[in-house]
């Protein structure tokens, strides 16, 4: 299936690393499986979100309320039902995808920056929702001991489990990416004028770009209930959304993985710098105008043009 | 194959297009000609549907495709080219062609087979009969701007148009690309047996490859005749000439 489609290097270094992550919990303290576990958390909700604003072009500014939806519905299917749990983690990235599709369904209409506010309104309506709603969500004490199978009762569990769906959900990231769909949503990002005339209809693309993106999303959720076991309305509010799109910007939002370092860098800086002060998000405001300024493709995307000048030179070569 | 009666498009209180009319048979080669800011663009855009007329008709094999979206009026054989280079900047020269060719073949929403095996043949046999073959894996952003225009008709043609729309597709060119592109269209005309709708500047050019030449002026359609009566029109010969 994915013959052709990876350079065999990378795919081999993807593996490498993948079998490394798994052997760690052994031989690294608590904190530090933890704090990997959430990092593949939120690299996974950044590599959702990365589908529509680094390849498709879409302002969705508001992405962290599909991760919410996504988090609620499994935690209070466990917590107020007695439906079996993977049932339960079944739901999460259904009801994220069909708020997804409801949402998206409004916003396609509109392009660009209004896209984008539209989506915002729509989304803290949803957070709204969920803070107020007291009797049904917890309102602002949220959902907390969702119960977990034993498969998952410890952390080094979780953090398997979480490891290994995160590896599921990027290889099938990475061939959505590479499908027709990814290379035409890729044509819309830059041109959806002339995507129009050659016979595509950019609004039903995109809307499937979003209940793609939302799933994943969804499924982002539902690893965090995993990890935490509880779930709180900040995961909807949209401070977190204008950090996954931070992470987006971070990594380097025209690369496959680059959110997945985003995230890497925002989680660590929240954990290690926020033990000094809680103004971390200082640290990050520097690092972010450096980065418009140096490297205005992301930390992913430097990396790849250090590392593949040769390729450019022959492309230069044949022209 | 085209019919267009008294079209009229006006943006706040002025008239683009006021009053155009045009046939196109199939098989044609047909020229839009017209000083600047008569309406050719306009027209266009009307037939292809970026823009919805105010008034008038236009039907493509008889049927009204008038207040029909692009993407439908795409996939119903009409395929266009624009003035102004509009490509993908960041894609390949191939996934340029490629896209277009998959929305053809209706395979778009495929979400998990790998894009780069399918549609192939296709898109590098287009490639090849307009001379960018070479260049397939060059990102079209980085082209030369003659080469961005082939590749403006690139696209148009990965769509299998029955009629092909070019919008001035040798603005910007040197009289040597210009040349190579003209003889490059006529073959297109030939070999692919497309009706070819197109307005250009040079009027050498016009008149000796066009069967039928619609002349615009101030939006309004002075007259559609073969070259030889266009030449020797008064109307248009005081449009050109005297007025402007």
């Amino acid at each position: 299936m994915f013959k052709g489609i990876v350079y065999a290097k990378s795919f081999q270094l993807a593996v490498a690393l993948f079998i490394l992550l798994l052997l760690l919990p052994p031989f690294v303290p608590r904190f530090y499986v933890y704090i990997l576990a959430l990092i593949y958390v939120t690299s996974l909700l950044a590599m959702s979100l990365n589908l529509l604003v680094g390849h498709g072009g879409m302002f969705q500014f508001h992405h962290a309320v599909f991760y919410g939806v996504g988090a609620y519905t499994v935690a209070l299917m466990l917590t107020k039902t007695r439906m079996p749990v993977w049932v339960g983690f079944l739901a999460g990235p259904i009801a994220a995808m069909f708020a997804g599709l409801v949402i998206g369904w409004f916003c396609v209409r509109l392009t660009r920056l209004y896209f984008g506010m539209l989506q915002i309104s729509l989304g803290s309506l949803v957070w709204a929702i969920v803070f107020r709603w007291y009797r049904f969500t917890g309102g602002d004490d949220g959902i907390h001991g969702v119960p977990m199978p034993p498969l998952l009762s410890s952390l080094n569990r979780s953090y398997y489990f979480i490891l290994i769906i995160l590896a599921l959900s990027l290889m099938l990231l990475y061939l959505i990416l590479k499908s027709p769909f990814g290379s035409t949503l890729q044509a819309i990002r830059d041109n959806p004028d002339r995507c129009a005339a050659v016979g595509i209809n950019v609004r039903r693309h995109q809307l499937l770009a979003i209940v793609v993106a939302t799933f994943f999303a969804g499924i982002a959720g539902v690893l965090f209930v995993v990890l935490e076991r509880s779930v709180f309305p900040d995961l909807l509010f949209w401070v977190l959304s204008l950090e996954i799109f931070i992470m987006c910007l971070l990594g380097g939002w025209f690369t496959f993985a680059g959110p997945v370092l985003g995230a890497a860098i925002t989680v660590a800086l929240r954990t290690f710098v926020g033990i000094y002060t809680e103004y971390w998000t200082l640290i990050l405001g520097v690092i972010l105008i450096l980065l418009i300024f140096f490297l205005p493709e992301g930390v992913m995307g430097y990396l790849l043009e250090i590392l593949k000048p040769r390729a450019k030179e022959a492309a230069g070569r044949r022209e | 194959m085209l019919h267009v009666e008294g079209v009229v498009k006006s943006f706040d209180d002025f008239k683009a297009v006021n009053g155009a009319n045009l046939v196109v048979g199939r098989g044609e080669i047909v020229a839009v000609i017209g000083p600047n800011g008569a309406g050719k663009t306009t027209l266009f855009n009307l037939i292809t549907g970026q823009l919805q007329r105010d008034q008038g008709k236009i039907l493509f094999k008889g049927e009204d495709i008038s207040a029909l979206p692009p993407y439908e009026i795409c996939h119903r054989g009409i395929a266009r080219s624009f003035q102004i280079v509009n490509i993908f900047p960041r894609l390949t020269v191939f996934e340029n062609v490629q896209v277009a060719v998959l929305s053809q073949q209706k395979r778009s929403h495929d979400l998990f087979s790998p894009a780069q095996s399918i549609a192939v043949e296709k898109t590098q046999s287009i490639l090849e009969s307009i001379g960018l073959a070479g260049k397939g894996k060059n990102i079209a952003g980085s082209l030369s701007h003659g080469d961005q225009k082939i590749l403006e008709i690139a696209i148009a043609l990965g769509n299998e148009p029955e009629l092909l729309i070019l919008d001035e597709p040798t603005a910007g060119m040197s009289p040597e690309e210009t040349a190579a592109t003209m003889e490059l269209i006529q073959c297109l005309a030939r070999t692919r047996g497309l009706t070819i709708l197109f307005c250009e500047h040079d009027m050498e050019i016009v008149f000796s490859i066009s069967q039928s030449i619609m002349v615009m002026h101030q939006g309004r359609t002075l007259i559609q005749e073969k070259p030889e009566a266009v030449r020797q029109n008064k109307e248009v010969q005081e449009a050109y000439l005297g007025g402007e």
